[in-house]
């Protein structure tokens, strides 16, 4: 194991350990430690819920360049954007099961759903995305496993189980695979869409909630969704590939330039938003991005959401980031990190307004805190298990699975489009 | 005066309580100058409800007016406004919230997952999520009996138990049901027997003859938020 693997197998353990201390309180008390409450009454595991199913999707969109539009500039990021995806989308479903006053009751979903309800919707397509995603990391390893299953030590019957019995390992079985690849990538372009618009418009569709009450939300949603993704993967490449950003450099660099062009229409999108909603004297529209910009919680807006999400990302790749692969991944990283100032934005301002001006003053009790949330330990306890255990399944997955393709590449013979090269 | 308002209501519910229930459409008009913000209201619904810390049915909104000393303040007590077309129903993703025959909207218990959507949904801030806590439960060294005495919402005994913290309505949404389980025994909700100021009329909005309805259909009503297509069934007169 390389050392830089180790350290992030010793944060994510620690992680892990800190978490357990929330995870207990949380299984054991319910949801009586929590900060929020009636008045605000989606918080900080909602913004770690949308944040990974961001990075999610946007990983997954990045990987369908790659093997459905044929990037193949990207190619050796191609395992590792699925891989990122399906560990996003666990880490965001664990966020939103945790969050549930009855979590054991999460599979009433399944037997009981009103599709009236973009919740219902989007959690069928979750489990159809989830599915897709698995068979299609599947294909994309099989001949792998199919190979190894002579390896030695773990990985050698761990490969035999995965092979599912397969054993070719030949071009034709190869051609297959990717051909199989590239239906489920076409097809899982469009799910990705709806199941992360259909994530936004959950938003959206609250007639009582302004703020998100808009059209331009669930392409918001997107198109953050993209770049966060865009950002992580760039991120990853450069570090999380062996050697990545001296061997891969073209990749790396090649990733930061498509994260320029995803950025760059957030910004947009962010300033449409913003100004749009300054301008007019409607409180509901008002306040939300006024208190973003200048209430107490500005630094989130400034420092995470513009600097870190987008500005300094901006700055980085279009100087040095141009030339070196470090200062992209850098860049990347920054980004993806930035964005979860970005994912707050989007929940917690929702709750900025009263519904009924002076509510928040009528009644005196704990958890009646309109406009005062604050997240309790317990529930950065609990976000820090998910970070833990997001840790935790990735270096897992990129010890045992063959997350780079070995010798010759992935893409299908079929595809020969040189888009981006 | 006021024995005869509430006597009259008594004798309206019992006159809609002989109807079949999708018939009737139980509704409610507040009086804001008869309101003085005394809040009887709010504390008869804890009381019969019984609902714990951050859980609140009814609310009294106050505004000052003016510059002390000259001040006045004006009170509007809040319900839920049992919408007839109300947001929060349909983005319950699992069913368990639905608008009843007679207009009144009810949550199942047993169904809901406690994904607070209704919450984040409703635009009179009408819902409550039961977090599991206790006024005295961990507080005091002397747990206090209202505590552990039970509900009876939607005609049922619902005991909140803090060594259970995983039955309901722990960890659901709860909401304002006109007290439901009172209108089925041919009794008044609580907030209206329990009004100083008989600033409150309570029936069926579908009796012509109802006293409900004779208020309902002054011109000086107003609903909150019409502009959402909500369509309440609480009506203020101003």
């Amino acid at each position: 194991m390389n050392k830089r693997l180790l350290i992030v197998l010793l944060i994510g353990l620690a992680t892990l350990g800190v978490g357990i201390v929330g995870m207990i309180d949380r299984l054991s008390n319910g949801l009586v430690n929590v900060g929020w409450g009636t008045p605000v009454p989606w918080a900080l595991w909602v913004v770690f819920y949308i944040y990974f199913i961001g990075l999610s999707a946007g990983s997954f969109l990045v990987s369908s360049l790659i093997y459905v539009f044929g990037f193949e500039r990207f190619e050796a990021a191609g395992r590792l954007a699925i891989f990122t995806a399906l560990v996003s989308l666990l880490t965001a479903l664990v966020f939103i099961v945790v969050d549930l006053g009855r979590m054991e009751r999460a599979f009433f979903i399944y037997l009981r759903p009103s599709f009236a309800s973009p919740l219902a919707w989007i959690v069928w397509l979750y489990t159809a995305y989830l599915l897709l995603l698995l068979v299609e990391a599947w294909f994309l390893m099989r001949r792998d496993f199919a190979a190894g299953r002579q390896t030695g030590g773990l990985k050698g019957p761990l490969y035999r189980f995965l092979a599912l019995g397969t054993r070719e390992d030949n071009a034709a079985a190869r051609a297959r695979d990717m051909k199989v690849v590239r239906v489920l990538g076409a097809i899982g372009v469009p799910l990705a869409i709806a199941f992360h618009g259909g994530t936004g418009s959950v938003f959206a569709v609250t007639v009582a909630r302004a703020y998100w009450y808009t059209g331009l939300f669930p392409l918001m949603f997107l198109v953050s969704a993209l770049a966060s993704g865009g950002a992580l993967l760039t991120a990853l490449a450069a570090f999380a590939l062996p050697n990545g950003y001296r061997r891969h450099k073209d990749l790396v660099i090649g990733l930061g330039q498509l994260l320029i062009l995803l950025l760059f229409v957030d910004v947009l999108m962010e300033i449409a938003e913003v100004l749009v909603s300054l301008y007019g004297t409607a409180p509901a529209h008002f306040i939300p991005i006024h208190d973003q910009l200048f209430g107490p919680n500005w630094y989130i807006f400034w420092g995470l959401g513009v600097g870190c999400a987008l500005a300094l990302p901006l700055l980085l790749l279009s100087t040095v980031g141009r030339k070196s692969a470090l200062w992209a991944g850098l860049a990347g990283l920054v980004s993806a990190i930035g964005f979860i100032g970005v994912r707050w934005n989007i929940v917690l301002p929702g709750f900025a307004v009263e519904e009924l001006p002076g509510i928040g003053q009528s009644f005196f009790e704990p958890h009646w805190m309109y406009g005062r949330y604050v997240p309790s330990a317990m529930e950065w306890q609990v976000t820090m298990f998910g970070i833990g255990l997001a840790l935790l399944l990735f270096v897992v997955g990129y010890i045992l699975l063959p997350l780079e393709a070995k010798e010759a590449p992935d893409s299908a013979p079929a595809i020969s489009m040189e888009v981006g090269t | 005066m006021l024995e005869n308002i509430l006597l009259r209501m008594q004798e309206d519910l019992r006159r809609a309580l002989a109807k079949p229930v999708a018939d009737r459409h139980w509704g409610m008009v507040i009086d804001l100058k008869k309101c003085v913000g005394c809040n009887a209201c709010t504390v008869a619904c804890k009381v019969e409800n019984n609902t714990p810390p951050g859980v609140t049915y009814h609310v009294v909104i106050e505004e000052e007016i003016g510059r002390y000393p000259n001040v006045t303040r004006r009170f509007l007590p809040r319900p839920c406004l049992q919408c007839q077309h109300p947001p929060c129903v349909h983005v319950c993703p699992v069913n368990a919230t639905y608008k009843r025959a007679d207009g009144v909207v009810v949550v199942v218990y047993e169904a809901c997952i406690g994904c607070r959507y209704c919450l984040a949904a409703c635009p009179y801030g009408a819902r409550s999520s039961d977090l599991g806590q206790f006024y005295t439960v961990g507080q005091t060294p002397q747990v206090a009996a209202y505590d552990l005495q039970p509900s009876f919402e939607y005609g049922r005994e619902w005991k909140r138990d803090p060594a259970h913290r995983w039955a309901s309505p722990i960890g659901n949404a709860r909401k304002c049901t006109f007290c439901l389980h009172r209108l089925e025994k041919g009794m008044l909700p609580a907030c209206i027997t329990t009004c100083i100021g008989a600033a409150r009329y309570f029936g069926d909005l579908n009796d012509p003859h109802s006293l409900v309805t004779r208020q309902a259909a002054s011109p000086q009503v107003m609903r909150l938020k019409e502009e959402l297509g909500t369509e309440p069934s609480v009506y203020y007169l101003l």
